[in-house]
């Protein structure tokens, strides 16, 4: 009836010491779990929800905590920086604002000075803060192994199902590579979670777009907590491309979401205010044009 | 000394991390305790037996079978046991015990006890409880039926028939399940004694608001009263640490009999979630006769059904305050209120800051909202209308005197006026920045609350204190327990103001049932009125003693100069009224309560359009306390009691699944205010004395829970124009109630 | 295995197991009790620690993580000895404010506001909200607390 009583974990633990050693180890020992902050981990290590018979160290990999331009004009982030090292980033800042916003509504100080935007990625809840974000964003993960080396996926490839995702067995979540901003992109973050801090969301967006000449020229709509995985949402990018912002596009978002009745919320209401959430960002675009 | 904001007693301790709760101590070789608990709501028990493929070796199991006395939990009825015999009666209910020398080895014990049901038709529904099967309690299913008459409401109901003058104005609310929520989980350790005599006992240390309940629980199961109790520093109760500690408290005890050795019972969070007790919900029928022009009410006709779930716990008191605070702080010649409080086959409810009034009274304002809308008055006036002045009489037939009703509300809307205070923005993350669509609104509701226990309550329990002179210091003895709210601070000024000392020389000894006289439980916001008159009494004693002992009645300091002997002097004291209480039980007629308190919420918020969402920006409240003997103390009950009635009117929904079983089992999921969630809180302290009370002090534990939700309510309708009636106002209604409206 | 730490700026060597949480290594392995366990899943903050100066909850840091690390927990938060201890201005702030009532949350809301107030000495109200949503509350509605923070460092937060 109840989870499964916790027993103190006698887990032994791989500690690599740089990236390389990390990689082999990952190759090696497949039944090791990566751990970074362990934000999510130990929860579901406490709650009896996974019980691995070792794990692989990633926390001390400094290599992995960089942020830096890249040739292209963007940004990359390295998959161990936490959210709060991201909100103290100017790169960061310069480039993608909407992620730190997003970042400091993970949890609250104590979960963002330890989680890490990797973690989060490769966790890969449906409901994961900062993933509609990194989809609308166009980001690019950074996956590398040991045998070939690094390789990159886009966000949107990435996501597969309930909690899959496209990393193999014997890699790593390196980096995550930001484009350059566009002076023209009007970007939007929106949680909705009961409670301002400490909430697990019941609707997350993530939006950006590029507007030229009072033409939308890139759309990208992006859900969190309305199926079963961060989802882009291609019928409401379809209406807005290539059109004056149109404010009922929301009524096409319908077509692309799979919301759940579950112990947090309804299916009725994630959808009701998924469409009223994106409304609210169009007319807001309308209105910072005119 | 008396209305000085003193530093809390215990504060130190508590900054410093040095407070000892009690799963800060573990005494040497202790076995750690789980419980074996009903998956069902409602079973035969057929058998107990061990898996023999698990190693019990170094495992402790109780059982029903073990209980040396009665299977009882005694409270107000003997009909829960301490241990669950031949019927299980709820979902989480305790069937056995364990105790081992690891919690592991203790949890995955737990899984190894195999129990047999055969499961029996449950009850889930309180409206098909009365008369119906199964038989839960009693004959009919029912804890309690109260129904108060004053006046002649059925001829007032009457003669509103074709009258143009008048309307018949009819509501249905609806108030959910709430949780206490203290932060630290429920506790107990029990350990083996010798006592003064050379008797082998126990002692029982832990989280609790009330240790003589947990010797009157205990004794009947142990069959003997060789054990003390003793209160640990305890991590908040609000009513969930009165009467539930003493199961606990019976369990470590049963276990460390069994075993003999010392044994620490630590409910784990979730457990604790789904097993303990909570705020009981309520369906609640309002009908009225008011006049047109004003909404003055004529007639009240109140029907109230309480869940008590599946034991009987403190369920009568619930439906008792629930009877007499129906109609709010307004006047009515004309009232029945009834309430009905049955059983079904959840966990128990039990007592929550409160006890009844912050259901009845939210449904109360409510219905004045209703009464101004369909009438088309301003809800403010319709309370302005109805307030109780001096000489009023209540629905018992209490004549009211110096009533603040009127008071507290000119503050609270002075106040109110003044420009909110900075720091409090909008500039929440995540939020939707400017593309939010954000409705304001104000709301206020009433209240008022009795101070004390019911009736001829105090009367009948004769709270005790003691009070001793040890060299030149003073030391308090009481059951009162520090829970938060300040008890250990109070006291000695109490007693510092009444012999003109300074307070630093009067301490408060430990609530340990060895040392203490029982002053009654720390519940029903009677500890300073109540409990504190006797610590003055005491006070006010010990003067007389020493005066007497020395001959001269002067300056205490000059009096212990002169004193020859060094022996402690110590007096008890006891409660007694003045004997112009009058209460009949039967008809619910008379003086219900020493004193009421009385209370103005003022909540200014923000209604999210898109989602339904309420945010909180500022609450007001004015509240006469009587005489503040400590106004940082006072006001920060009363804002924390505001913050939690916040949680229950938005946030604080329990979820329960087909068993009856709290599925939300987790502070991710029953969500309780953050700080970023609490609005900047101005609290005015208004002091009308109750001559009955310490320096004029009442009671002010649960008035700040009563109305503030029903603040919010009328706030989301002026901002909105959405009606809702139901508690909790959780985004997904906020946004049904948005779209009804359109 | 053998864990080489600093817990309130004394060097600690512990035989420990690698997943155990650095919670139950304070306060079962070196008795500082002061850090509570309130919920076990990083939502109460009851058990906040520092770690190398960063607030984070010790229920959901697996202990072999802070090998070499500096830990300071609330009884590291005063300087001096016990009765002749200079508290730390937030302690200090919470007792004049009355910030404290049943404690239990209390030594999370200290370490958490420590935090803060090291990197910024004059918060305002909303910055002291936002720092301290992680710790819940359950008897002051937080007025008191925010006070007490927003003024620990002497000035008013605007």
């Amino acid at each position: 009836m109840s989870r499964t009583a916790q027993l103190k974990s006698t887990a032994a633990v791989l500690e690599p010491r740089t990236l390389n050693e990390a990689l082999e180890m990952r190759a090696r020992a497949p039944d090791a779990m990566p751990l970074a902050g362990g934000t999510d981990v130990m929860v579901s290590l406490e709650a009896g929800v996974i019980d691995p018979p070792r794990f692989l160290n990633l926390w001390r990999l400094d290599a992995l905590r960089k942020i830096e331009d890249t040739p292209a004009g963007g940004v990359r982030i390295g998959a161990l920086c936490t959210y709060t090292s991201l909100g103290r980033s100017d790169l960061v800042l310069r480039h993608a604002s909407v992620l730190i916003e997003a970042a400091r509504t993970v949890g609250a100080t104590q979960i963002q000075n330890r989680g890490t935007l990797g973690g989060n990625i490769v966790n890969a809840s449906p409901a994961g803060d900062t993933l509609p974000v990194l989809l609308a964003l166009d980001a690019v993960f950074e996956l590398s192994s040991a045998e070939r080396g690094a390789r990159l996926v886009a966000a949107a490839d990435f996501f597969l199902g309930y909690r899959q995702t496209a990393l193999l067995p014997d890699e790593l979540l390196i980096a995550i590579h930001l484009p350059a901003r566009n002076a023209d992109d009007h970007t939007h973050y929106r949680k909705v979670g009961t409670r301002l801090a400490q909430a697990i969301s019941k609707v997350v967006l993530g939006a950006r777009l590029r507007v030229v000449d009072g033409q939308v020229v890139e759309a990208r709509i992006a859900w969190g907590s309305v199926g079963p995985v961060p989802m882009r949402s291609p019928s409401v990018e379809a209406a807005l491309l290539g059109v004056p912002i149109d404010v009922d596009a929301e009524a096409k978002v319908a077509q692309d979401i799979r919301p759940i009745d579950d112990i947090r919320s309804t299916a009725d209401y994630r959808q009701r205010v998924a469409e009223n959430v994106l409304r609210s960002f169009l007319r807001s675009v309308v209105q910072t044009r005119s | 000394m008396i209305g000085e904001g003193l530093v809390r007693a215990d504060g130190q301790a508590k900054v410093t991390g040095r407070a000892v709760y009690v799963d800060d101590v573990r005494p040497e070789g202790c076995l750690y305790a789980a419980t074996v608990r009903s998956p069902f709501a409602h079973a035969r028990i057929t058998g107990i037996r061990l898996d023999p493929d698990f190693d019990f070796s170094d495992v402790t199991v109780v059982t029903a079978a073990d209980i040396p006395g009665e299977n009882v939990v005694a409270l107000m009825t003997d009909d829960q046991p301490a241990l669950a015999d031949k019927v299980v009666r709820h979902v989480m209910e305790p069937v056995a015990l364990v105790a081992a020398p690891t919690r592991e080895k203790a949890l995955a014990a737990v899984s190894h006890i195999l129990v047999d049901y055969e499961p029996l038709p449950a009850l889930f529904d309180p409206e098909r409880s009365r008369g119906h099967e199964p038989s839960l309690f009693g004959s009919d299913n029912v804890y309690s039926h109260i129904t108060l008459v004053h006046g002649d409401p059925d001829g007032a109901f009457a003669s509103a028939e074709g009258n143009a003058d008048v309307r018949i104005i009819e509501g249905t609310y609806r108030v959910g399940l709430q949780e206490q929520l203290y932060i630290e989980p429920q506790g107990m350790i029990a350990t083996h004694r010798v006592d003064a005599e050379g008797a082998p006992g126990l002692t029982l240390f832990g989280s609790m608001q009330c240790p003589f309940y947990v010797v009157k629980a205990l004794s009947r199961v142990l069959g003997h009263k060789r054990f003390n109790v003793v209160q640990a520093v305890t991590g908040g109760g609000f009513g969930g640490k009165e009467e539930y500690p003493s199961l606990v408290a019976i369990h470590a005890a049963l276990l460390a009999l069994k075993s003999g050795k010392s044994v620490k019972l630590i409910y784990r969070r979730d457990e604790d979630l789904r097993a303990t007790t909570k705020r009981h919900p309520c369906r609640l029928r309002y009908r009225t006769v008011v006049e047109v022009r004003t909404g003055r009410l004529l007639a009240f006709d109140g029907h109230m059904l309480f869940d008590g779930g599946a034991y009987n716990t403190l369920s009568p008191v619930v439906n008792s305050r629930g009877v007499i605070h129906a109609v709010g702080p307004y006047r009515c010649e004309n009232v029945r209120s009834e309430a009905l409080m049955v059983a079904t086959n959840t966990p128990p409810n039990g007592a929550f800051r409160g006890f009844g009034a912050p259901q009845v009274q939210f449904a109360a304002e409510r219905h004045l909202d209703r009464i101004a809308r369909e009438l088309g008055l301003d809800p403010l006036d319709v309370r302005r209308v109805n307030l109780y002045r001096d000489g009023d009489l209540t629905p018992t037939g209490q004549t009211l005197k110096d009533i603040g009703a009127k008071i507290v509300l000119e503050a609270a809307l002075e106040r109110a006026q003044r420009p909110l205070p900075p720091g409090n923005g909008s500039g929440r993350p995540g939020g939707g920045g400017q593309a939010a669509r954000l409705a304001a609104g104000r709301g206020l509701a009433l209240a008022w609350h009795g101070c004390g226990f019911t009736g001829n309550g105090e009367a009948n329990l004769q709270g005790k204190a003691d009070l001793a002179l040890e060299g030149r210091d003073l030391r308090v003895y009481t059951s009162s327990t520090d829970i938060g709210q300040g008890t250990e601070t109070i006291f000695p000024q109490i007693v510092a103001a009444a012999l003109g000392i300074g307070v630093g020389r009067v301490s408060v000894a430990p609530p340990d049932t060895d040392l203490v006289p029982d002053s009654g439980p720390t519940v029903a916001s009677r500890t300073a009125m109540v409990v504190g008159g006797v610590v003055l009494k005491a006070a006010q004693a010990l003067r007389a003693a020493l005066a007497s002992e020395v001959g001269f009645d002067g300056d205490f300091d000059a009096m212990l100069d002169a004193r020859t002997s060094d022996a402690v002097l110590r007096v008890r004291e006891q409660y007694a009224d003045d004997g112009t209480l009058v209460w009949d039980p039967k008809t619910y007629r008379g003086d219900a309560y020493p004193t009421f308190g009385w209370s103005c919420v003022i909540v200014d918020l923000e209604v999210d359009l898109d989602t339904g969402e309420v945010l909180y920006r500022r609450l007001v409240q004015a509240t006469d306390v009587g005489r503040a003997l400590n106004p940082v103390l006072a006001s920060g009950q009363l804002e924390g009691g505001a913050l939690q009635a916040l949680g229950y009117a938005t946030s604080e929904e329990v979820v329960l699944d087909e068993r009856g079983c709290m599925r939300n089992d987790r502070l991710t999921n029953y969500i309780i205010p953050t700080a970023l969630d609490a609005p900047e809180m101005e609290t005015v302290l208004i002091e009308i004395p109750f001559a009955g009370g310490p320096f004029g002090a009442k009671g002010i534990g649960e008035i700040p829970h009563d109305v503030p939700h029903a603040a919010v309510a009328q706030a989301i309708e002026r901002a909105t124009g959405a009606v809702l009636d139901r508690l909790p106002m959780m985004p997904e209604r906020v946004m049904a109630a948005l779209e009804r409206r359109r | 295995m053998i864990l080489r730490f600093q817990v309130n700026a004394t060097d600690v060597e512990l035989d420990v197991l690698p997943m155990a949480r650095l919670l139950d290594v304070l306060r079962e392995d070196l008795r500082l009790t002061g850090s509570k366990e309130g919920c076990g899943e990083g939502e109460c903050g009851a058990c906040t620690v520092l770690i190398d100066g960063r607030a984070v909850n010790s229920c959901l840091v697996p202990v072999f993580q802070v090998a070499g690390a500096k830990v300071e927990t609330v009884e590291g938060l005063a300087s001096g000895l016990h009765g002749h201890e200079r508290l730390h201005p937030v302690q200090a702030a919470f007792l004049e404010h009355g910030a404290a009532q049943c404690g239990i949350c209390t030594p999370g809301f200290l370490v958490a506001a420590a935090e803060l107030l090291a990197h910024t000495p004059h918060p305002t109200r909303l910055e002291v909200r936002e720092a301290l949503a992680g710790n819940l509350c359950r008897c002051t509605g937080y007025q008191k607390i925010v006070d007490a923070v927003a003024n620990a460092l002497g000035r008013q937060g605007s």
